[in-house]
């Protein structure tokens, strides 16, 4: 056993923070260490400089462009890319959609979208919760019929993240109503700017963000050559694409980032007086926070170094989504505490990136209630908590 | 010991219960929000026509000579409605000090203004280098001939961009640490050197930062003795963490309820989501924190005559107990209701907002920890 990362690794971390010294864009990292919206172009911006570098891929196999990375280079990677504060990578093509083409789809879906997705000519959503089908999502009602061919699509998506800017969408439908239900659905990828029949409208979510959308279809004509894998085997994409979105669902790096800026803060706020990193209460919880981020990690790259050979971790990975979003939740309360009366304030303004201020209360608190309050949703989505434990129940346990 | 309210806090109760859910319907309050002053001068009237806007004064003060089991009847049932007219900055905040320090001519001018309605204040009290410290006051009031000058800087003043007046804590002696040396003083919040910067807060209602230049104001402005103002300022301060228990209270209350309502009726997996046992269990344990909560707004709110030291104790538990309880039913009541729980349509999301908020206004749950561990040798049952 050694913990301590070998002079390639070593080496490897050093490459990536001067990649990132030298290419990250000071506006763009500037707001996200300020926790000051991102738009869209902020995130085409940065995945094209890394694809020129091809680095954008982390999960693909090398022949399709990706990194071919050890699962510690891509710790190293995520954890540097956060302190650096680079955006998050939209994860709907790359990470998720491009996994079960590779894996499932045609070369012809291959050659197209592959390259597309480096190249981020494709703003990509994923549809498959719908207003009757969350956690159990198997049950999903949005029904694409057969018609020579092409799909005519007929439903509704739902909690559709940021499917506002969105030209791509990848859907779980219903091809076959009267199979088991997991038997009779199947995958499809839909043009949402070329297709007429779809109408995406805002959910406005508690924080007053615009993130989420419902996606409606109303007769929708998909050509047959956008399903992915077999008619009415879209289950097996949709499990295998699971096991790709909850990579890097512990979030190491990014909990790292926010505890350190958490300490910042907490050493220049004044308390009775003194910087409130030294009142008992918040120093036991910071302390508190420093023990399971350790933890956190420790258990990552465990689990990752287990999972080298096989690529993408098993039911191991719900252990970390659960350890990894209560840990980002906790931080996130801690932010609020730190800001006292002035969380209080909302004012969505001092959240606008060209925002020069003044700003009502010291500048980090303007995010940090709203912040809490989002991230709410991190223990909801990606396959919620509960569920999570449902199948560390099953599969882990035997129960 | 009697845990029943008595016909006439029945009667209150009642009273703002039937207020709150004929007319503060979702809808009603969200159009509310949206008003630029954040609240409605017509739902303020009708508190004033009930007589709510008198609960806490003595009845020649033209009053209900309500205390806190009344303040705490009337918040529970704001709580449940989400209420966020200025009712606490006004009638507790500003309204009692003044009750408390002010001489015959300053309550009849000044109370009879609250009771009817016409005039809302808010107390500028907290500062932006005390946080949640009242006793830390950098504003001055020097002497100025028959009146003071006064200048500081005030942060987060609930409501203090709609009020008309404020009432306004001012060194007039000691170092800016001292309990010794504030003093009260009634300033016209338009006055010349009143800046506010007002907004709204997450939670629903609107405060405002303050800057006070140079603000002269009469020696009749000054409320009770100079430099005397700390003991009834905490004794006010008390009440105002009451109201915002019982509040929290209400507020739980419905979070809960309309938990429960939707795991009965949300199916997933073929059953309601209320039948599996993981969800059972956290709604059970969301019932426990609301339980709590009440318990100790009970006790703090029917001990305000127990001396100082006891009472502060157990304000700053039940404060305390609303922030670690207040976290955990908002935080589950999102969780449950997923993604619906997100959403800014969902009622709950706001009733989560301001339960979790509340732990913000007046002190938090360290602030208050830190309280009660100065007091836990004083001897719980000395009343
Ligand atoms: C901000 C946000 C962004 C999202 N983005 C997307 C997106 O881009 N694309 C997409 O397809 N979806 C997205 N989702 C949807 C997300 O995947 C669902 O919200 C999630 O699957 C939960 O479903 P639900 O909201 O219907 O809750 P429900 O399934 O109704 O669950 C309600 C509660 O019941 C619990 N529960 C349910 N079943 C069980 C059980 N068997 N045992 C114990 N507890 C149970 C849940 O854990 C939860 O606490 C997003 C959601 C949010 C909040
Ligand atoms: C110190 C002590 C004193 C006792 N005194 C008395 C007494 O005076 N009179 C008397 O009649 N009995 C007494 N008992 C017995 C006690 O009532 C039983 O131990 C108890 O009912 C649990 O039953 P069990 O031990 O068979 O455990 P089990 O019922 O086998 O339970 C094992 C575990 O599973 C959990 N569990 C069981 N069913 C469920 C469910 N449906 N959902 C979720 N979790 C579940 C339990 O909570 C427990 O954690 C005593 C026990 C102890 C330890």
């Amino acid at each position: 056993m050694d913990i301590n990362y070998t002079p390639e690794e070593s080496a490897f971390r050093d490459e990536v923070r001067a990649f990132l010294n030298d290419k990250l864009p000071a506006d763009i990292s500037r707001k996200v260490k300020e926790h000051k919206r991102l738009g869209k172009e902020d995130t085409v911006r940065w995945q094209k400089i890394l694809n020129e570098q091809g680095w954008l891929a982390l999960h693909w196999p090398k022949e399709h462009g990706g990194t071919g990375w050890s699962p510690i280079q891509k710790h190293i990677f995520e954890e540097e890319c956060a302190e650096a504060g680079a955006p998050t990578v939209l994860p709907f093509g790359v990470n998720m959609v491009a996994p079960v083409i590779i894996k499932f789809g045609t070369q012809e879906q291959k050659d197209y979208y592959l390259p597309r997705i480096l190249r981020s000519d494709d703003w990509w959503c994923q549809g498959y919760s719908e207003p009757g089908a969350g956690s159990d999502l198997a049950s999903l009602k949005t029904r694409a019929v057969r018609e020579g061919d092409h799909y005519i699509v007929n439903g509704q998506k739902t909690w559709t993240t940021l499917g506002q800017h969105a030209n791509m969408i990848f859907c779980l439908v219903r091809t076959d109503p009267d199979a088991k239900k997991q038997e009779g659905i199947s995958f499809l990828l839909i043009d949402m700017e070329k297709s007429e029949g779809i109408t995406v409208r805002p959910l406005i979510t508690l924080d007053g963000e615009h993130e989420v959308n419902e996606v409606f279809f109303d007769n929708v004509k998909v050509p047959v050559e956008n399903l992915v894998g077999e008619e009415n085997k879209g289950w097996t994409c949709a499990k295998y694409l699971l096991t790709f979105e909850r990579t890097g669902i512990a979030g190491v790096g990014s909990s790292k980032a926010a505890l350190a800026h958490l300490k910042q803060v907490a050493r220049e706020q004044q308390v009775n007086g003194k910087p409130l990193i030294e009142e008992p209460h918040f120093r036991a919880r910071l302390a508190d926070v420093e023990m399971e981020l350790m933890s956190l990690e420790m258990t990552n790259l465990r689990t990752v170094a287990a999972a080298e050979a096989g690529g993408v971790p098993g039911a191991e990975s719900s252990f970390l989504k659960i350890m990894g979003t209560e840990l980002r939740q906790e931080i996130t309360d801690l932010f609020r505490r730190a800001a006292g009366p002035h969380a209080l304030p909302f004012l969505p303004e001092e959240l606008e990136g060209d925002f020069e201020g003044p700003y009502v209360g010291p500048e980090f608190a303007a995010s940090v209630a709203s912040r809490y309050f989002n991230f709410r949703k991190l223990s909801i989505f990606g396959g919620s908590n509960e569920i999570q434990k449902n199948i560390i129940s099953k599969m882990i346990l035997g129960l | 010991m009697d845990f029943k309210l008595s016909d006439e806090q029945r009667m209150l109760e009642e009273t703002v219960g039937r207020l709150v859910r004929d007319t503060y319907t979702f809808d009603a309050r969200n159009k509310i929000l949206e008003s630029e002053q954040g609240f409605s001068t017509d739902m303020w009237n009708q508190f004033a026509e009930l007589g709510l806007l008198g609960v806490p004064f003595s009845e020649e003060a033209g009053g209900f000579n309500g205390g806190g089991p009344e303040l705490m009847v009337v918040a529970e049932g704001f709580g449940r409605g989400l209420v966020v007219e200025p009712y606490l900055a006004t009638v507790v905040l500003s309204g009692v000090l003044i009750d408390k320090l002010g001489d015959d001519a300053q309550k009849e001018q000044w109370l009879a203004a609250i009771i009817g309605g016409e005039t809302r204040f808010a107390l500028a009290a907290y500062e932006p280098r005390g946080r949640y410290d009242h006793t830390v006051v950098e504003t001055s009031a020097k002497k100025d001939g028959d009146g003071y000058v006064i200048s500081g800087e005030k942060a987060v003043v609930l409501h203090g961009d709609s009020a008309d007046q404020l009432v306004v804590i001012a060194r007039t002696g000691g170092d800016a640490d001292a309990r010794d040396g504030l003093s009260a003083f009634i300033v016209d919040a338009n006055a010349d050197g009143v800046t506010r910067k007002g907004y709204a807060t997450i939670d629903g209602l609107h405060a405002a930062e303050i800057t006070l230049s140079n603000v002269k104001v009469g020696g009749d402005a000054l409320l009770g003795e100079e430099g005397k103002a700390i003991d009834a300022l905490e004794a006010t301060l008390d009440l105002g963490l009451i109201t915002l228990c019982a509040e929290a209270a209400g507020a739980m209350e419905v979070a809960c309820d309309q938990t429960l309502e939707y795991i009965k009726e949300r199916q997933q997996f073929g059953v309601p989501i209320g039948k599996f046992q993981a969800l059972q269990h956290r709604m059970v344990e969301m019932r426990m924190e609301l339980e709590k909560v009440r318990s100790i707004t009970m006790l703090a709110a029917c001990s305000l005559d127990a001396p100082a030291d006891l009472r502060k104790k157990r304000i700053s538990a039940a404060k305390a107990q609303v922030g670690k309880s207040g976290r955990k039913v908002a935080e589950e009541a999102i969780q449950l209701f997923g993604g619906m729980g997100m959403m800014e349509e969902t009622p709950v999301s706001h009733y989560a907002k301001r339960i979790v908020m509340i732990d913000h206004w007046f002190g938090d749950r360290e602030y208050h920890l830190g309280i009660l561990e100065t007091l836990i040798d004083v001897d719980d049952h000395a009343a």
